[in-house]
């Protein structure tokens, strides 16, 4: 089913008997696959309408990231959010598309310093499981008008709605950008540096550690971004802070910068390697402790971003759930890639609390009474 | 007039047995029924309304906040949640058979984490003292509602407060991680953390600007902020508010961006500047933009945003070069309120409207202001859209009350036509719930309901806010 417009989604919505595998541009599989017709909402695309003056865009949720990043570009505006390309860590081909971004909450490098992308989301349009239209937020930069029904449908991946339309705030692009560089640090060291990096006033917009660069040894990365004589001073300044930690390349050439941090924003290093690939949210200053938790019992590779907030692991294929090997953990896992018999046994979303479930559960039958949205998703 | 429904006699009749059940799960001295002293609650600070309660209870704790809300379930007590009453929406005003439960006396920092860069705090704890816990090791928190000194991060959350920074750094819910909430059952549960982004639905999004509706927020885990070396003002006078307007629009599109950008019309800008003299020209209107950095890095910012406004021939420019200047610059801002309450009675506004709509709202604004015969002065947040008309009236005339109710629903109406929204800070309360129709379709309406239906089933949290009581009706009645 491919509807032309909200009208005819809201129409095949309401009337449909079967259960609907919601896809937009198709380039971020996640869990277990749904038993369903395929829905595609890529026809409800097109930008509505782009006030650069007011940092706002609204476009039809199957709109292609491609064309918004375009558009923005022209005017010197960007999606601060950054939001991470799954195509190269999973092997897919097609576009991806707003509305799926904003149905996972993907976000980037920039996240970090930025926010989310459900920090950046000023309204949304969705249908619900019996095909009702519904809106929530607006197009405005502020907006405590009623309950906020955007944020939670961020990330809900289409299991409370399918996403219409959507408005987002978006912001200046930056004239320059630099990167720093620390070799052969140890993966606590590397958490510790880019602590330091996040808590100077520097605005740091990107912070990651891989145990194993491109030439296999440990680099710590930094990124700084703003006005040529801001990121100037800036590199100056953070340079001097993390002195301590070892001598500090300076990569100031914009290609090699925006391709470095691309690497860690698409996690290119896992790409072309076999395995399952998980994804930890975790506090930053435990992921050294639970890495070595996890490669005490297999073997598992690393690439931490987000000051070590994120981890992104690869491990064999059939390793199973190594949420076992986490816990006890201050925050969650995701199973982002593996093959389809895997994402069958293994959950792909943290187990939530029993009160949590529950709500969940209770919010997923208001809004899917019929539970024909992408059922079993995300449970 | 705002209506509220009478309260339930059979449930007044039960006070005593209520407030002695109460008495059992805590301290004696911080249940109040005592009318001559339950009526220090009888409003926030939208004033226009008062009511007492039925009891107000102030718990130290967590656990206590769950078994008093499981004893209002078990008597199907209306609960009023309550940080420190500030609302300007009547978000804390009481029916008198409802039981306050208030935070206030919450209020310990219980952890502080600068290598991850958060603070968990009780949330009775003032928005200003978060800051100034963190402040001395060159932090702060984000969110800055000029009520900072005196608004808890309890009504924060359930608000999702802003502030003048807000531009930059985002509202509450953008530096919230995580929260402990206890549902009107009496249960306790942790909903984010000291990691980012939620694991499955992200119910801490839903709770946080829900009005208190959803349950009783008791501890929180707040990004904090490393603070910028420094920030400096410019303030520019211009011929017309459409002038400033555009000045505005044209900042933003250079690639700039500010910390702040307040605007001010003329009567506010007479006002203040009777007030505390703080060295205002003679315009129609004027902007103060601030920007963040190192002092060369301000120096830069200030270069291009004063060439940006050059364009539209400003008739003064005062760029602050000293901290006592910068200084100078906000205290007339700052004390725009307080100004205006020397002249009239005032209500503030708070409708949000698209940047590029500014001078035609601004235009409607006044057409209004002179059909009912009422002043307006506004003073807002620019960059944002988050307009504060003040309404001038006088308190003591009824026919001016209705008149400045009825005023002020027709610029919000505006507000809402031109692509904006009813609040974008303040929230819905009582003051703005009837108007919930004027943006949003009964669909909509109906689906934030259902949020509602699942947390608190029988509807006995903060029930008479947010939505029309003709469209609450039947679930607060069931
Ligand atoms: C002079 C002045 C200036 C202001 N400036 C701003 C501004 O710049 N920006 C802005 O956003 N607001 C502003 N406000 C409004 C107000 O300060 C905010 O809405 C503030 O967040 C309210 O906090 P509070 O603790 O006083 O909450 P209260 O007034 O006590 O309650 C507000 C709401 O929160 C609910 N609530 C309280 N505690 C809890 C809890 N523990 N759990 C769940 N729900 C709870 C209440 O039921 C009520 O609905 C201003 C107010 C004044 C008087």
């Amino acid at each position: 089913m491919k509807p032309a417009d909200e009208t005819e989604l809201s129409e095949a919505v309401a009337s449909t008997l079967q259960p609907l595998a919601i896809t937009g541009g198709g380039t971020r599989p996640i869990g277990p696959s749904v038993a369903g017709k395929t829905l595609e909402v890529s026809s409800l695309a097109g930008i509505r309408r782009y006030e650069p003056e007011a940092l706002t865009l609204v476009a039809g949720a199957g709109t292609a990231l491609s064309d918004i990043d375009r558009v923005l570009a022209a005017e010197r505006q960007r999606l601060a959010f950054e939001p991470m390309d799954h195509r190269t860590l999973l092997g897919r081909q097609g576009e991806p598309t707003i509305g799926g971004t904003v149905a996972a909450n993907v976000s980037g490098s920039r996240r970090i310093q930025a926010g989310a992308c459900r920090d950046h989301l000023l309204g949304v349009r969705f249908v619900d499981g019996m095909g009702t239209v519904i809106k929530n937020g607006g197009r405005v930069m502020k907006n405590v008008t009623g309950y906020d029904l955007v944020r939670l449908l961020a990330g809900s991946f289409g299991t409370l709605g399918i996403l219409t339309e959507i408005a987002i705030k978006v912001l200046p692009d930056t004239e320059c950008k630099a990167g720093l560089l620390i070799h052969d640090l140890k993966t606590e060291e590397a958490i510790q540096a880019l602590s330091a990096a996040l808590q100077s006033p520097y605005e740091v917009t990107g912070a990651a550690h891989t145990p194993s660069g491109i030439d296999g040894h440990p680099v710590t990365m930094i990124r700084l971004e703003g006005f040529e004589e801001q990121v100037d001073y800036r590199t100056k300044q953070l340079k001097a802070v993390l002195s301590k930690f070892g001598e500090i390349q300076i990569e100031m050439n914009q290609e090699k910068v925006n391709a470095g941090w691309k690497w860690v924003r698409d996690v290119e290093t896992f790409k072309d390697r076999p395995g399952e690939v998980w994804k930890l949210s975790v506090k930053s200053s435990d992921g050294p402790k639970i890495v070595r938790r996890i490669q005490a019992e297999v073997d598992a590779d690393i690439l931490f971003d987000w000051g070590g907030a994120l981890i992104w692991v690869l491990v064999a294929a059939g390793t199973g759930d190594i949420r076992r090997y986490c816990e006890p953990m201050a925050g969650h896992a995701t199973l982002v890639r593996a093959s389809e018999s895997a994402r069958e046994q293994i959950p792909t979303f943290h187990p939530q609390g029993s009160l949590h479930q529950r709500l969940s559960d209770g919010i997923r039958r208001q809004f899917d009474p019929r539970q024909i949205l992408n059922p079993g998703l995300m449970n | 007039m705002l209506e509220m429904p009478a309260p339930s006699e059979e449930i007044l009749d039960r006070k005593s047995d209520i407030v002695r059940r109460l008495k059992e799960v805590a301290p004696e001295a911080t249940v109040i029924h005592d009318p001559d002293e339950t009526k220090a609650y009888e409003c926030d600070a939208f004033t226009v309304y008062t009511c007492s309660p039925l009891a107000v209870v102030l718990p130290s704790s967590t656990e206590e906040v769950a078994a008093v809300l499981k004893i209002c379930h078990e008597e199907s007590v209306p609960v009023i949640p309550r940080g420190s009453g500030t609302s300007l929406a009547g978000g804390a005003l009481p029916t008198a058979d409802s039981v306050i439960v208030g935070v206030s006396r919450m209020n310990e920092v219980l952890e502080t984490d600068y290598d991850n860069r958060f603070i968990r705090v009780q949330t009775g704890r003032t928005n200003l003292s978060v800051t100034a816990e963190v402040e001395g090791r060159g932090f702060f928190y984000a969110p800055d509602p000029s009520s900072q000194l005196a608004c808890a991060i309890a009504g924060n959350i359930a608000m999702n407060s802003g502030g003048a920074h807000c531009l930059k750094y985002g509202v509450t819910t953008n530096n919230l991680m995580g929260i402990r909430l206890v549902t009107i059952e009496g249960e306790i549960m942790d909903l984010g953390g000291p990691y980012l982004d939620a694991g499955g639905l992200d119910l801490m999004g839903i709770v946080c600007g829900s009005e208190g509706q959803l349950g009783i927020v008791t501890e929180a885990i707040l990004r904090i902020v490393p603070k910028p070396e420094g920030a400096r003002p410019v303030l520019f006078g211009f011929s017309s508010n459409e002038v400033a307007g555009a000045c505005v629009a044209d900042i933003i599109r250079a690639g700039i961006l500010p910390v702040a950008i307040e605007f001010m019309d003329r009567p506010c800008i007479r006002a203040c500047e009777d007030f505390v003299g703080a060295g205002y020209p003679d315009v129609e209107a004027l902007l103060i933009v601030e920007v963040e950095g190192a002092p060369s890095e301000i120096d830069m910012q200030l270069g291009l945003i004063k060439q940006v406004a050059a364009n539209h021939n400003p008739e003064t420019v005062q760029e602050s070069l000293s901290d006592e200047q910068s200084a100078r610059i906000w205290a007339g801002r700052k004390s725009a309120f307080g100004a205006m309450g020397r002249i009239a009675d005032y209500i503030c506004l708070d409708g949000t409207i698209p940047v590029s709509e500014l001078p035609r709202v601004l235009k409607g604004i006044s057409k209004l202001s002179e059909t009912y015969g009422l002043g307006v002065a506004n003073v807002f947040h620019a960059g944002d859209g988050n307009l504060h008309p003040l309404i001038l009236f006088d308190a003591n005339s009824e026919e001016e009350v209705k008149r400045c109710e009825e005023m002020g629903a027709e610029i919000l109406k505006l507000c809402v036509e031109s692509g904006g929204c009813l609040t974008g800070e303040h929230g819905v309360g009582v003051e703005k719930r009837d108007l919930m129709p004027c943006q949003y379709s009964e669909a909509d309406l109906e689906a934030q309901m259902r949020i509602k239906d699942v947390f608190d089933p029988n509807w006995l949290l903060n029930p008479t806010k947010i939505f029309p009581l003709h469209i609450s009706g039947e679930r607060r009645a069931a």
